[in-house]
Formats: structure tokens, C-alpha cells, sequence
């Protein structure tokens, strides 16, 4: 352990969709002392399956020990990790800019260069919605600090495998992987 | 209860007691209170279940770890919501650290009184979830004999421990369906026992060519039941065998082959086969850092077979150049023929040179102890004979501390599920309740409980429970009138700067009468000449629970040792000796 060296991993997680699974996979994060970054939750195309996409820096210890621990928990059925060349990543920002009537041309051409959109106006403000990489939100917010950022609210990382292949599979019943 | 078929209807109450029948279970060591008291009016009819009323619900979480641990059967305990369930706290925590199967089943407030601070609410499986297996909130009454089902299913297979369900009181109350049996809905549980029989060969080779190995044996091999596989294993390949505090009985002591126990006051030899050894063939152990010392130092020159049930626990601590995950048994079973195979076809190792240096360590540095200079009573001396007096065939529970230590390491275990104890978490107070299980479970057995003065002043309201239920346990109290481990540490880390580590006990509480009021027989001891004797009157008692206050001094400690954060190279065979290897190489 001479150099101490941080990745990042995103893992897709399918777990049963029942009450308690969320508070059970973040309580294993915790106590285990691995680093979430992002984590985000949501129904999929079968009723009793729910995704999680979680971000997960780890230091010093092989990605390994947190999809081993993560597959004894009863309730998770399925771990893959999504290589972000091999994957589509998304995130979700809506961030409320300070914009008069002197400067809303040049947030809204701003907002334009960058495929975002904006969803609400005030008087003194808009608020733009923008998705896509964490790098190109990221570069979207520097751009934007400069009129004034009110408000900014940001989602989880949700990702999804490349080509016609489904992790899902057609049966609800999934069995766990992996270990 | 009365029978009915499969498929009427009863009340969650009805439903939990049928449950609980028809999964097997034949006791429950539990404490009624206002949301679990559904349960316990049909629990008044049961002729199946057998339901012991402890005196702390904490008793009753240990006592179900002693049933199973002595049994090998799933461990049972109850008790109502709030204060009640999170006095099971501590148990549950201990049985998932030792990985001992129980149940504990937790009534909880109404459904629609959830989240309102009612009265003694407390979120059990929230507060549990970082120390249960898994834990269920009972949701439906119709859920309750498939969430019962799940329940020890999961605490019984795989990587044992317990789970907790917890449920509402409007549910024991409501009337469903009991339809027996169940269908379980687990489909993210399955535990791999069958091990990869390309890593088996792999293992089978290494084990045939290596010049320093050691069958490194953990409780694994105790949850499997492979205490004879690993015999014809060790047998077949004449390797050394280390049994940690958790797998004490797997091997018999008198084996000559067994070197004794690994870790923090393990033998000698144990630790230092370790540290030289080429070969760790690591069986359900866990690589824990009571064992390992300090880790980066830990048998450096060792390549490591690792097998276990838990696919995390290998290559968590120790990288391992051989994993096999599966059934311990099933690995040893496979690994059998796969070994003789090898021998068969000439590949095999000389071990004599590496027995010749583990003899010599074995010889120049035996467990032993010291008689106190100033005419008290040596604590070990107590232990040994009681070993010696009372024999192989009966089960050890004690609690934690040095009287621990020093009973893993005076008594010889030459079966397995005879020696009981709290290895990961260290519970102070396991020694009583988990006697009274064990008795429970095994009748016949006769049971000792042996406990420090500090851990039986945390739980000896048990014994009222023996002594009412009709569970003849014995206690040996080692009454040094300290904490004495806590103070063997001050001795020698804190220059012997004694703070709150005196109980002052040596008479207060006065154990005997203490024993006596509970309705036990008291008796006392506090010379080397009566131990004998003392020991035998209290084998005499068959009709009540004995506890033996033996007064021992308080100067003894527990010798050798790795002293904390430290490696293992570090050993003190006692104190300030340091041993010396002589030649490292064979």
C-alpha cells in the first residue's frame, strides 16, 4: 500500500423494490467506510425491481469489497458496473441565474450552447434545466457563476449500459451475480 | 394450540405460534411486555414450544446464542417493542459477529402508531440493521409464516447469524390465512456452499508441495459441522492444525498434531507457525486482527488458501492466492481426494524438518503459569483442574476477559460444541445466559458457565431463571475482585496505574449468598488444597444450579502475549520474555 490511489466506479444496482432497501444499502456505505458520490433510486420496467446507480470513489481497497458486501444484503439482486466508455451517464441540473433585462441575452446563449433549456422567468431570474456528463454540467455551471447562481439543485448520476443488451433480462425474478 | 388444517384462518398471534412450530422450533427464551402480548396468549397453549421467561430480555438474546451454539439449531428469542427489544441489542450484535444462528422475533407498536414516538416505540430494525443478517417488519398478518419461514432459513444457511422480525401489534391481532408450508421469496439470497472444483485442485497442489503449511482452522469449520473431515484432512496430510478461540473443540487438543490457538494469547508454536509457515490453509476463519496482529506483518512469507462460506471475507483482510467459496465441510470433503490424487501420483512434501522446529517451539515454550508468590490462589490453576475434573464430554460457556483466555487455554476441547464464548464482539455477561441455553438444548450435558466476577455481575439474574425453570448449570466464578484484564493492560501499558478496574468484591456482593438467594447452591474456595473437592461437591449438585465463588488473587496474568497494534514476531512467551526461533529455515 505504498500509493494511495482513488477511482471512481459507477455501479448499477438492482434490488427489491421494498421499504427499507435504500436505508440499507447507504447504512452499509457508511459503516463500511466506502465514499458514496452519487446515488440515485427509481423504479424500472418491472414493478417489484428497483435500480440504484451509486458513485463510488474507493482508496486503497479493490472495488471488490463493496460488491461483495453489497450482494449479502438479502434484498439486492443484481451489481454491474458500467464502464463509462461502455455506458450512457446522465445527471440532471436545474440551476435558477440572476438575469435582467440587461444580461438575459447571454444566459440564454449560453444556455443554448449548451443544449440546455430554460424552464422558468422572472423578472430578475431564469431557471435552466441541463442534462449530461457531470463534466458538461460542471462546465455549464462555471460558465453560468459569472451573472449570479441563486439556486442549484443537482440529481444523482443515473447510467445505462450501451447497445440492445438489458441487465434487467425479461424475468423479474433476478438472480444475484457476481461474488 | 389445537390443530387445524393448513389454510384457515387465525390471528398473527396464532399464526406466529404455528410458524414457529411447524419450522421447528422447541424453545424460546423470551419476556412478554404490552406489543408482543398477543403472541403470548396462544404461546400459554403451545405443547410444541417450550417458552422460558428470562429476566433480561439481553439473557434471553444469549441464551438462545448458547441453544444454538451447543445445538447447531436455530436460536429463539422474544420480547415486546421499545426497551424491550433494544435490550436484544447486544445479543443480536454478539451472534453477528460470532455468526451464531438465532431468530429474535420483536412485538412492535400498531401499525398506524409507527413514527410517533408512542409508547416504548423504537425503530428495532433500523437500530438493527447494521448487526442482523437481514430483519423484517411483518407488514400483512398473511406474511407472518412465510416471514418466519425466510427468517430461519436465512439465520441457519449460509454464513449463519441472526435475523430479527418485528411485529406490529395490530397484526398479531389481525385475522388471515395460515397456510404452512410457505413458499420462501428470497430472490437475492444464494449462498454459494458448493466450492470450484478447478480452485479445490488448485488448493490440493499447493497443499502437496508446500514445506511450512498450517490447516489455520476458524468457526467455520464448527458452522459446517466438518470437525471430522478436517480430522481425515489433517490426518491424511500430517499438517499442522491451529484452531482459533472461535473453532476451540473443532480438533482435540490431545492431537498431536494440534499446536494450539493462534492470536493475541495464543501458544507459541500456534503464533510462530503462522508467522514461518509457506502455506496458510485458511478454513471458515477470518484473518481478525485478534489473530493476525499487526496485519502488514502477519505470516509474511505465507501464500494463502482461503476458503470460506463468505464470499467478502476473503481477500477483505489477507489477499488470498487460492479463494474457494463454499460449505466448509464440502471444501474439506473435495479437498480429500483431491490431495490423495497428488500423493498418489508422487507429489508430496517432507514435513520433518518443519515439525522438527514446531516440536522444538511446542517443547521450549509450553502453556504454563506461575503460582503466586503471595499464597493466593492461581486463577489457572482453578481452570486446569476443573478441565481436568470435569472432563471432555461437558460444555464450557465463559464469559470475557482473562478468565477466558485462560479457559481456552487450560481446558482441553476434544469435541466440538463443548466450548462457548464471545470471540468478535467480546460480550461481558455471555457466560450465564449462555450456559443456560446450552443446558437447554443439551440436558444431558453438564454445563459450566466460567465467568469473571465482572461479567457475572452483569447477568447472574439468569440464574434465577435456572433455578426456577429447572436448568442445573454450575458457575465458577474466578473472583480476582478486578476487571482483570482491563487491569492486566494498566499493569502493562499504563504503569500500573489501577483506574476503576477495582470491584472491590471480594465480598461484596457476597457471591454465595448471592447464589443462595437466587436459589442456587453457593459455595467457596480459596485454596489450592480445596479446589479439588470444592470442584467435585459441586458436580454432586445434580438438582439445582451451583455457583462456586473460587477467590483467586488478582496479581495473574494472561501469558503470552501480542501485545495490541502490534506483529506477531512481538510475542511475550511471558512477561518481558521474548522467545528465540533459532535457525528459520527447513
Amino acid at each position: 500500500m505504498a500509493d494511495t490511489r482513488t477511482t471512481r466506479h459507477t455501479l448499477s444496482v438492482l434490488v427489491e423494490n421494498k421499504p427499507g432497501v435504500l436505508a440499507r444499502v447507504s447504512a452499509l456505505f457508511s459503516r463500511r467506510g466506502f465514499n458514496i458520490e452519487s446515488l440515485a433510486v427509481g423504479p424500472t420496467e418491472h414493478a417489484t425491481v428497483s435500480r440504484m446507480t451509486i458513485v463510488v470513489t474507493v482508496e486503497d481497497l479493490p472495488l471488490e469489497q463493496v460488491t461483495k458486501q453489497l450482494n449479502k444484503l438479502v434484498n439486492v439482486l443484481k451489481i454491474v458496473e458500467l464502464e463509462p466508455a461502455a455506458s450512457v451517464q446522465r445527471e440532471l441540473l436545474l440551476v435558477k441565474v440572476k438575469a435582467d433585462l440587461t444580461t438575459r441575452s447571454h444566459v440564454l446563449e449560453t444556455v443554448q450552447l449548451f443544449r440546455a433549456k430554460v424552464v422558468d422567468v422572472a423578472s430578475d431570474a431564469v431557471t435552466v434545466e441541463a442534462t449530461g456528463t457531470k463534466d458538461k454540467l460542471d462546465a455549464l455551471v462555471r460558465v453560468l457563476e459569472p451573472f449570479g447562481i441563486r439556486e442549484l439543485v443537482q440529481s444523482g448520476m443515473v447510467a445505462v449500459g450501451r447497445g440492445s443488451r438489458s441487465m434487467t433480462g425479461s424475468e423479474p425474478r433476478l438472480r444475484a451475480v457476481g461474488s | 394450540m389445537s390443530e387445524s388444517p393448513s389454510g384457515t384462518s387465525l390471528t398473527g398471534a396464532e399464526s406466529l405460534v404455528r410458524s414457529l412450530e411447524s419450522v421447528g422450533a422447541e424453545v424460546v427464551f423470551g419476556i412478554p411486555g404490552g406489543a408482543i402480548l398477543p403472541a403470548y396468549d396462544p404461546l400459554f397453549d403451545s405443547v410444541k414450544l417450550r417458552h422460558i421467561l428470562v429476566r433480561h430480555e439481553q439473557g434471553g438474546g444469549h441464551a438462545a446464542e448458547g441453544y444454538a451454539q451447543a445445538t447447531g439449531k436455530v436460536g429463539v428469542c422474544m420480547a415486546t417493542s421499545g426497551p424491550g427489544a433494544t435490550n436484544l441489542v447486544t445479543p443480536i450484535a454478539d451472534a453477528y459477529m460470532d455468526s451464531v444462528p438465532i431468530v429474535a422475533i420483536t412485538g412492535q407498536v400498531p401499525s398506524a402508531s409507527i413514527g410517533t414516538d408512542a409508547f416504548q416505540e423504537a425503530d428495532i430494525v433500523g437500530i438493527t440493521m447494521p448487526i442482523t443478517k437481514h430483519n423484517f417488519l411483518v407488514q400483512h398478518v398473511d406474511d407472518i409464516p412465510r416471514t418466519i419461514a425466510e427468517a430461519f432459513h436465512l439465520a441457519a444457511t449460509g454464513r449463519p447469524g441472526p435475523v430479527l422480525v418485528d411485529i406490529p401489534k395490530d397484526i398479531l391481532q389481525a385475522r388471515g390465512d395460515f397456510a404452512w408450508p410457505p413458499t420462501l421469496d428470497l430472490p437475492g439470497y444464494h449462498p454459494t456452499t458448493r466450492p470450484h472444483a478447478k480452485q479445490v485442485r488448485e488448493a490440493a497442489r499447493m497443499i502437496t508441495t508446500a514445506k511450512r503449511p498450517v490447516l489455520y482452522v476458524g468457526g467455520g469449520v464448527l458452522k459446517a459441522r466438518a470437525a471430522a473431515e478436517l480430522r481425515v484432512l489433517a490426518e491424511l496430510t500430517g499438517i499442522p492444525v491451529v484452531t482459533t478461540l472461535m473453532a476451540r473443540g473443532a480438533f482435540p487438543d490431545s492431537h498431536p498434531q494440534h499446536l494450539g490457538m493462534p492470536g493475541m494469547h495464543g501458544s507459541v508454536a500456534a503464533v510462530t507457525a503462522l508467522q514461518k509457515s509457506d502455506l496458510l490453509i485458511c478454513l471458515g476463519a477470518r484473518f481478525d486482527d485478534r489473530v493476525t496482529g499487526k496485519l502488514s506483518s502477519f505470516a509474511p512469507g505465507a501464500a494463502v488458501i482461503h476458503a470460506d462460506i463468505d464470499p467478502a471475507e476473503i481477500g477483505k483482510n489477507r489477499t488470498a492466492d487460492v479463494p474457494i467459496v463454499g460449505d466448509c465441510r464440502e471444501t474439506i470433503a473435495d479437498l480429500i481426494p483431491a490431495v490423495q490424487e497428488l500423493y498418489a501420483a508422487g507429489s508430496r512434501a517432507d514435513l520433518t524438518g518443519w515439525w522438527r522446529q514446531l516440536d522444538g517451539w511446542r517443547e521450549t515454550y509450553p502453556l504454563g503459569f506461575d503460582e503466586p508468590t503471595d499464597g493466593s490462589l492461581a486463577p489457572q490453576h482453578v481452570i486446569k483442574r476443573l478441565g481436568e475434573i470435569v472432563g471432555p464430554d461437558a460444555i464450557y460457556a465463559s464469559g470475557v476477559g482473562q478468565h477466558q483466555m485462560w479457559a481456552s487455554q487450560f481446558i482441553s476441547y476434544e469435541n466440538p460444541y463443548t466450548w462457548l464464548n464471545s470471540g468478535g464482539a467480546g460480550t461481558m455477561g455471555y457466560a450465564v445466559p449462555a450456559a443456560m441455553g446450552a443446558k437447554v438444548g443439551r440436558p444431558d450435558a453438564t454445563v459450566w458457565a466460567i465467568d469473571g466476577d465482572g461479567c457475572f455481575q452483569m447477568t447472574n439474574q439468569e440464574l434465577v431463571t435456572c433455578a426456577i425453570e429447572g436448568i442445573p448449570i454450575k458457575v465458577a466464578i474466578i473472583n480476582n475482585g478486578n476487571l482483570g484484564m482491563v487491569r492486566q493492560w494498566q499493569t502493562l501499558f499504563y504503569d500500573g496505574r489501577y483506574s476503576n478496574t477495582n470491584l472491590q468484591s471480594k465480598r461484596i456482593p457476597d457471591f454465595v449468598k448471592l447464589a443462595d438467594a437466587m436459589g442456587c447452591v453457593g459455595l467457596r474456595c480459596d485454596s489450592k488444597e480445596d479446589v479439588d473437592a470444592t470442584i467435585e461437591k459441586a458436580m454432586a449438585v445434580t438438582d439445582a444450579p451451583v455457583v462456586v465463588d473460587f477467590v483467586v488473587g488478582q496479581d495473574a496474568m494472561v501469558w503470552p502475549m501480542v501485545p495490541a497494534g502490534t506483529s506477531n514476531d512481538e510475542i511475550l512467551a511471558a512477561r518481558d520474555t521474548r522467545p528465540v526461533w533459532g535457525e528459520d529455515d527447513v
